[in-house]
């Protein structure tokens, strides 16, 4: 973990509420899936975490939903600002423990660690198949650009508007994809069903609220199948066994 | 380049390099950030609360963003004695030479009296530091640093089994913090640390309930600082035995000006959460603000005002 200055290339609206923010720094960046960042926003007293949707090499890609205050001043923030990161954090997926084929599942931003976790899976010669939920049509993100990595991508709407009408379960039943191992990423009863309902080994990205962000202060603490562990820090991704529901 | 001043400080036979401290439960066992930060810029590390047995603590959300600080309900998750004793407080030995202080909760006197007696016996711990102000525990913590009486018990019990020097930390969430202080004092203790969090609140209005599980939780950060500085005055002033200051210090300034009030070492707390670096750039800021301030050692301001 290491603190740097980075800066906004661009901060633009994508869908409803969600904003896609890209970061420049000196020097190089390295960040898997799954992990994230803590960002000083000024005027607020605790960071906020953000999961990392790309890496760059000089660079991140994140996305945030405005939900509160820190996210609504972050949303208004113009390219050249300056922000404090705390990078990189938490403990990240697992691609490597894929066999051939992947089911990556993201319910609203959830797809947005998914997109990363695409390209590892794919530079290590694997296939993924995606399945998104969202509630709306104009709540879709990531979509667009999970395929054009060639990952075949399945929405379901709460609505049906686009895609499966229903859970991203239902999508899934629909779709039957092929696949060894699957990573998903979301609210937390859309996660619990998708364990029940999946037979293979599975990995499950938590969200609680963070203090420090970083493992010390036991701030986010979660009761696991193997004792207490930190969110930030022994997660935020999980193995499906490990959760508690 | 400002290479001559003496940042060490003296206390009950303890050197600190340095005054500099991260107060306990914003640190960890200090392992956590071995890898982060060099540990032994610090002059001290205040370890994690530590039960008989391991608690899990309070549900979440355990943390509340407020303006100029935090709510936390961590309510003193921990491993337990036996492990603070055997492995973290061994392993942080092992890579730091700075003062190591146990920080040691109960739920009855003769846990406090247990857990002391246990950290006593390891040859890593430096200073046991007895909290009986965590406000986020019930039956237990800050019960007992909220009433003379109760304070004195608990310093006399845990001053029977240990050598080592007892500080007793104590809760702002009195009406009259000097009396609990002297009972602490005249129970033998060694030295006072204050303050610990302050009990408050939030609320989540869209939800319409309490932001923090537990409903209530103790606020810390900056906005904490006068009211604490205040308590450090009082204290320091009104007891013969050495303060550790503790709340809402930020910066360099802030050390300072604890330090004027009349602590002898001085902790930082909810600034770690923000900033994990915090620690060591207050060391590093020193020794240029002494030059601008005409201090040539931090040992000679202590209590000057």
């Amino acid at each position: 973990m290491q603190k740097r200055i980075f800066h906004i290339e661009c901060n633009d609206p994508v869908a409803r509420d969600t904003f896609r923010l890209v970061l420049r720094t000196d020097g190089p960046v390295l960040v898997r899936s799954g992990q994230f960042v803590d960002i000083a926003l000024p005027g607020f007293f605790l960071r906020r975490p953000i999961s990392v949707s790309d890496c760059l090499p000089d660079g991140l890609v994140l996305y945030y939903k405005v939900v509160g205050e820190g996210t609504r001043a972050m949303s208004e923030m113009v390219p050249g600002t300056e922000l404090e990161l705390l990078e990189p954090l938490g403990s990240g997926f697992h691609p490597e423990k894929c066999r051939e084929s992947a089911l990556l599942i993201g319910g609203g931003l959830g797809a947005a660690p998914l997109y990363l976790l695409a390209k590892e899976l794919l530079a290590q010669g694997k296939t993924a198949t995606a399945v998104l939920g969202f509630n709306k049509a104009d709540e879709i993100c990531l979509a667009e650009e999970l395929r054009a990595l060639g990952v075949p991508v399945q929405i379901a709407t709460m609505d049906g508007s686009v895609g499966t009408k229903g859970f991203v379960t239902d999508a899934i039943a629909a779709v039957r994809p092929a696949f060894d191992r699957f990573y998903t990423c979301g609210p937390l009863p859309m996660m619990k069903a998708v364990c029940a309902a999946l037979d293979a080994p599975g990995e499950v990205s938590l969200e609680e609220r963070m203090g420090c962000g970083a493992g010390f202060c036991y701030g986010c603490s979660v009761q696991t199948a193997g004792g207490p562990r930190r969110v930030c820090a022994d997660g935020p991704v999980f193995d499906k066994e490990e959760v508690i529901w | 380049m400002v290479t001559d001043k003496q940042l060490s400080v003296g206390l009950c036979g303890l050197t600190f390099k340095n005054p500099v401290v991260p107060a306990s439960g914003t640190f960890g066992f200090g392992l956590e950030l071995a890898n982060s930060l060099d540990l032994n810029t610090l002059g001290g590390i205040s370890l994690k609360g530590t039960t008989r047995e391991a608690r899990f603590g309070n549900p979440t959300p355990r943390i509340a963003e407020c303006t100029a600080g935090m709510i936390n309900s961590v309510g003193l998750q921990n491993p337990g004695i036996e492990v603070l004793v055997n492995d973290k407080a061994p392993a942080l030995r092992r890579i730091y030479g700075g003062v190591i202080i146990a920080n040691i909760s109960g739920y009855s006197v003769e846990e406090y009296a247990f857990n002391c007696a246990r950290a006593d016996a390891c040859p890593a711990i430096d200073l046991l530091e007895v909290n009986v102000s965590c406000p986020n525990v019930h039956g237990g913590g800050m019960a007992f640093g909220t009433d003379p009486k109760s304070a004195a018990a608990v310093t006399a019990a845990v001053k029977a089994v240990t050598r080592k020097p007892v500080f007793i930390k104590l809760s702002p969430n009195v009406t009259d913090i000097v009396s609990i202080a002297r009972a602490c004092e005249d129970a033998g203790a060694d030295g006072i640390t204050l303050v610990n969090t302050f009990l408050g609140m939030r609320i989540d209005i869209r939800k319409r309930k309490p932001v923090i599980a537990n409903k209530m939780g103790g606020f810390s950060g900056p906005a904490v600082f006068p009211v604490a500085l205040r308590m450090v005055w009082q204290v320091a002033h009104a007891c013969g035995i050495p303060v550790m200051g503790c709340g809402g210090v930020q910066r360099a300034e802030d050390v300072i000006e604890m330090m004027m009030a009349g602590a002898t070492a001085v902790q930082v707390g909810a600034e770690n959460l923000r900033n994990p670096m915090a620690c060591p750039e207050i060391v590093r800021a020193l020794p240029a603000l002494m030059d601008t301030l005409g201090i040539n050692s931090l040992q000679e301001i202590i209590g000057i005002v």
